[in-house]
């Protein structure tokens, strides 16, 4: 049985506890706002282009000198991985549920003979797969100064990605990162981003069914824009995976105080329950030392 | 016919403009173009320069740098990679944006030694900027980029 000063001791520090997650938590609160405001700021951009991009590309598939982007390089015998995760952990299942999907994949790819490597964005998931997946290695971008993600970065790793890809080293690279749904629900995703795949989204429709004039010409267009399409979907994916941090970083905490709060509610009765033993023990000396008078 | 089309002017970290423009003067790859309504649809990738939109009256500038255009009749869509109102060009933003085209200069100098087209897009790059700080009063920092 813990003594009464343990016990007084452990509910000051549940209650620190209690403290430091429910600060996390609002912090998460205010950081999820922004991230959502940036990620619908980009919405617009990304729709825009996924809709020519789209027209374009069904134009140019299926033709011999479709680019290589778009194409693909003929086999399909290296695959990369960009795992994005985040930079910091006490947000639940987050990184983990990243990282399980991109192992599964990369196992399976393995199973069936191909050549498995891996990026990743965010060192999280990159310690949580170094164990098991650390040979597959190739690449890592650290994202940790920086504090909110901006099309510069993914302008960096996509030139990465692209510069890798011009000297023949993987076939297929597919991004992983966890989608924002809500506050509760993020989706771990894998997205094929090279050979580039653009689904219609709604509306499309209109353009694709448009004739447009094309200024140099058509070719030239895809062969400057498809490079940029990888940057866009990198750039979505950050944002999306931004905010799925910061919700699901939100929840976790939001769990952890509450979990703090029962512990506290527990330990009180305890504490009170010890109490009052104590000074029915006392009572119980005293009465007795009385009568053996 | 409407005498307005709908401009759009969207970076891919924020939706800048959105108006019902009479005119769009557009600093396209191959030259530039004025859409207005009416225009025949056109996709047009850009060149780092100043794009004007006239809208009731009154002219707004922006900076565009890269990306491109979408023009149909009823609207006209502009993806920039990025993209500032001429208002929020400092001096600081285009030495900044400056150094940038610099040193892909020098990469593509450095990276590529027999093919004359990454070094030529590199250099046209530089002028076009320089082009542009001219036209609105900033100083290029550079009088011999060849």
């Amino acid at each position: 049985m813990p003594s009464l000063k343990d016990l007084k001791n452990r509910i000051a520090s549940v209650k620190s506890t209690r403290k430091i997650t429910k600060a996390m938590q609002m912090v998460a609160a205010a950081k999820l706002r922004r991230a959502q405001d940036a990620a619908e700021a980009a919405r617009p951009y990304t729709e825009r282009f996924n809709a020519v991009m789209s027209g374009l590309s069904a134009a140019a598939e299926g033709s011999p000198s479709a680019p290589k982007l778009l194409a693909g390089t003929g086999s399909d015998d290296t695959h990369l991985l960009i795992v994005m995760t985040a930079e910091r952990g006490l947000c639940g299942g987050f990184n983990a549920n990243i990282a399980k999907l991109a192992r599964q994949h990369a196992m399976r790819l393995k199973g069936e003979g191909k050549t498995v490597k891996i990026l990743t964005v965010g060192k999280k998931g990159r310690d949580s797969m170094k164990r098991d997946l650390g040979d597959m290695f190739v690449g890592h971008v650290d994202l940790s100064d920086i504090k909110r993600v901006g099309y510069v970065d993914a302008q960096g790793i996509a030139r990465d990605v692209l510069n890798r890809f011009e000297a023949g080293e993987f076939d297929i690279a597919t991004i992983f990162f966890a989608r924002f749904e809500n506050v509760v629900a993020q989706h771990p995703t894998a997205q094929q981003i090279i050979p580039a795949k653009f689904d219609a989204v709604d509306g499309a429709s209109e353009s694709t069914n448009t004739l447009y004039d094309y200024e140099p010409d058509e070719e030239a267009i895809l062969a400057d824009l498809l490079p940029r399409g990888v940057a866009v979907q990198i750039f979505s994916a950050l944002l999306e995976n931004a905010a799925s941090e910061q919700g699901a970083r939100m929840s976790a905490m939001d769990n952890a105080t509450r979990n703090a709060g029962e512990m506290i509610d527990d330990l009180t009765i305890e504490y009170n329950r010890s109490r009052q033993a104590v000074i029915t023990n006392e009572l119980i000396e005293i009465i007795s030392g009385a009568e053996a008078l | 016919m409407a005498n307005t089309v709908q401009f759009d002017l969207v970076s891919p970290e924020r939706r800048l403009a959105s108006v019902e423009a009479t005119e769009v003067r557009i600093p396209g790859a191959d030259g530039d173009l004025t859409a207005m309504p009416g225009h025949a649809p056109t996709i047009t990738t850009l060149r780092p320069g100043i794009m004007t939109v006239v809208a009731g009256g009154s002219e707004d500038d922006y900076v565009v740098i890269g990306g491109f255009a979408e023009i149909t009749a009823k609207s006209v869509s502009v993806l920039a990679e990025s993209a500032l109102p001429r208002s929020e060009m400092t001096q600081e933003t285009f030495d900044r944006m400056m150094e940038d085209a610099r040193r892909e200069l020098e990469k593509a100098k450095s990276d590529v030694q027999n093919e004359p087209g990454p070094v030529d897009d590199a250099v046209r790059l530089m002028a076009d900027m320089v082009a542009v700080g001219s036209k609105i009063g900033l100083d290029p920092k550079q009088s011999n980029f060849g």
